[in-house]
């Protein structure tokens, strides 16, 4: 019996995925303007999805309400440029900056359990929307541009929000595998399974949660920046609207829960349907809502948690697998 | 000043009434049900088209769709929450949200986008008013409120005194405990959706009566119900009927303050009650915890 962190799969991945980074990273040299800026939505949502699966999957911590932090990285990106700081730079600090609110609020939202922390989260974005609006730089409702990307020659432009998209996505995955695989990964991933006995065992679930929910707050902020970058501006209805969240519920629900892998897979997914489907309108959205309800009482552990289940692959594994262990029933009583 | 106390109240009895379903659910089932708010819009249109299409009353259309909710509560409980509850406490708040998705967007294509309301079919009575010290009092709003009690007031005494209300209280106490002493805890289960479901009808046509509504009203009206739901504690379903009357008192003075502080100002109300909840860790608002204390009391008598 061993006990390992890799496997052929994943040694393969790694490879992979190196390689595919350095394609994505000299693609402005050669894709249409057109691709790169799909391509730049596409890593926001991974982003997102690899965020609220942080929470959710990783945390048991079901937020209806991450569009908070959508919207306040947005917002605060619009604030920092009309500091006269570079848009590039405000696209980080915003996200530091939401980072830290993020953490009181957190002291106070842990407290709550399942449902009310769902709905709790949501009540603050709408706290939020309502703050934001009282800006007078916002102008309410009608919202503001980024006017400071001007600046920027367009080309320039598209090529930087898409290199930020991507350099933010790496990180944050980057980050979060580390994270994961940390003692304080190992710790949240026995809270998802069993709280109490996590607990038992002298996990401080509070602390570790505490963390995971920063991190997620600063990535969401992180996405909700590079979205007013490449949307190049600002209106709080559209930042602060529960529709992201709902996005991002459907993308970790398909994809997988809890899952390294699922995340991304579903952010995958969602792309696809949103490129063929987005025309439909509402009938796009009718069909978002029923397979996420779906998933969630038919497979609950996405498509990635059934693929991981019955093939037993993990391409990004970021627990501990057991390999070689052969269960001998017959000698028990020796 | 006088005046916009007394219209908050109204108003209150309205967040009150929609509440209570919630609450109700919560209590019972262990369940935040986040389609509430859509399935009260679903209600109004319900109401609206059987209004519109029979030329009736409101009041006769809502009397005939309350066995059609209960129906729909039931359907709820057997097909989604049973199977969704069996999954931890995280499953039920995802399904009912993609619900929620798919009954607003559903709204949204049968209706389209523009605004409906209910009062246009109650000719004088939605302006009418009594005029009581120099105060005018809308008389829709006061029927509302008065069924906000009259419908908490019956829950209360049926979950009180009757073998049904013994049933849920037990079950909403102890549900494997409930089961040894032969309560069928998925019948009551239903049940007590099918109630919730009930009061969502009427909580749906009073926002049509006293307002207009929309496809997408589902989200605020869910958030209003578990505002009122928070700051009355779940304790009881009147501290749920108190819960009402603070956030619309809350809403009401944020509207004095600045024009776009009504919502803010039940936001911040329903924030102060989490936090003292939170910070005071205690066991008080709890349903069971009301529920010892009743036993006890009981066992004085």
């Amino acid at each position: 019996m061993k006990i390992k962190r890799s496997n052929a799969y994943s040694k393969a991945i790694i490879f992979i995925l190196v390689v595919l980074f350095i394609a994505l990273f000299i693609m402005p040299m050669l894709a249409s303007n057109n691709v790169m800026e799909r391509l730049t939505v596409l890593f926001i949502y991974i982003i997102m999805a690899a965020m609220w699966n942080t929470l959710a999957g990783f945390g048991g911590l079901i937020s209806i309400g991450q569009q908070l932090f959508f919207g306040l990285g947005a917002y605060a990106t619009i604030r920092i440029t009309n500091l006269g700081i570079s848009p590039f730079s405000a696209l980080l600090i915003s996200a530091c900056l939401v980072g830290l609110l993020s953490w009181p609020i957190s002291t106070f939202m842990l407290k709550l359990k399942a449902g009310e922390f769902a709905i709790g989260m949501w009540v603050l974005a709408s706290i939020g929307h309502l703050l934001v609006n009282l800006d007078p730089l916002i102008q309410g409702e009608t919202g503001i541009s980024l006017i400071a990307l001007n600046q920027f020659d367009i080309e320039i432009r598209r090529t930087l929000i898409y290199l930020s998209a991507l350099l933010g996505m790496s990180g944050l995955l980057l980050g979060l595998f580390f994270i994961l695989r940390s003692r304080a990964g190992i710790a949240m991933q026995a809270i998802r399974d069993n709280e109490e006995a996590a607990d038992s065992i002298g996990v401080d679930a509070e602390k570790v949660k505490r963390w995971f929910f920063i991190f997620a707050a600063f990535g969401t902020a992180l996405a909700g920046a590079l979205w007013l970058a490449q949307a190049s501006s600002f209106q709080p209805k559209a930042y602060f609207s529960v529709q992201w969240t709902a996005y991002m519920i459907f993308m970790v629900l398909v994809g997988g829960l809890g899952r390294f892998e699922g995340a991304i897979l579903g952010a995958l997914l969602f792309f696809a349907v949103e490129t063929w489907f987005a025309d439909t309108g509402v009938w796009y959205l009718v069909g978002l809502g029923a397979v996420a309800m779906l998933c969630s009482l038919f497979l609950p552990k996405g498509i990635w948690g059934a693929i991981e289940s019955r093939l037993g692959i993990s391409l990004i594994p970021v627990g501990y697998q057991v390999a070689g262990l052969v269960i001998d029933t017959k000698s028990k009583n020796t | 000043m006088i005046n916009s106390l007394v219209q908050a109240i109204l108003l209150g009895g309205y967040y009150a009434l929609v509440a209570c379903g919630l609450a109700f659910m919560f209590q019972v089932m262990r369940i935040i049900n986040l389609a509430h708010g859509s399935l009260a819009i679903l209600s109004a249109y319900l109401v609206w088209e059987i209004t519109d299409a029979f030329a009736l009353s409101p009041f006769i259309s809502v009397l005939m769709i309350l066995p059609i909710m209960a129906v729909v509560g039931l359907l709820l409980q057997r097909v989604i929450l049973e199977r969704a509850t069996k999954g931890g406490e995280l499953l039920p708040v995802l399904t009912t949200f993609g619900l929620a998705i798919v009954i607003d967007n559903l709204l949204f294509q049968q209706f389209g986008a523009n605004t409906r309301s209910l009062a246009p079919y109650l000719g004088d009575l939605s302006w009418d008013s009594y005029e009581i010290f120099g105060l005018w009092i809308g008389k829709l709003p006061v029927i509302v409120l008065l069924t906000a009690i009259v419908v908490i007031g019956g829950l209360d005494l049926v979950l009180r005194f009757t073998p049904l209300g013994r049933q849920i209280r037990a079950t909403a106490f102890d549900p494997e405990t409930a089961g040894l002493v032969g309560i069928d805890a998925r019948k009551i289960a239903g049940i007590s959706a099918a109630i919730a479901m009930m009061t969502v009808a009427i909580s749906g046509t009073a926002l049509g009566l006293r307002g207009t509504f929309d496809a997408y009203a589902g989200g605020p009206q869910l958030l209003f119900a578990f505002e009122a739901t928070i700051i009355g504690g779940a304790g009881s379903l009147w501290g749920v009927f108190m819960g009402g009357i603070i956030l619309a008192i809350a809403q009401s003075v944020g509207a004095l303050i600045h024009p776009q502080g009504f919502l803010l100002g039940g936001h911040l109300i329903f924030l102060i009650f989490l936090f003292a909840r939170v910070s005071l860790n205690s066991d008080a608002f709890s349903f069971k915890h009301w529920l010892v204390k009743r036993r006890h009391k009981g066992d004085t008598l």
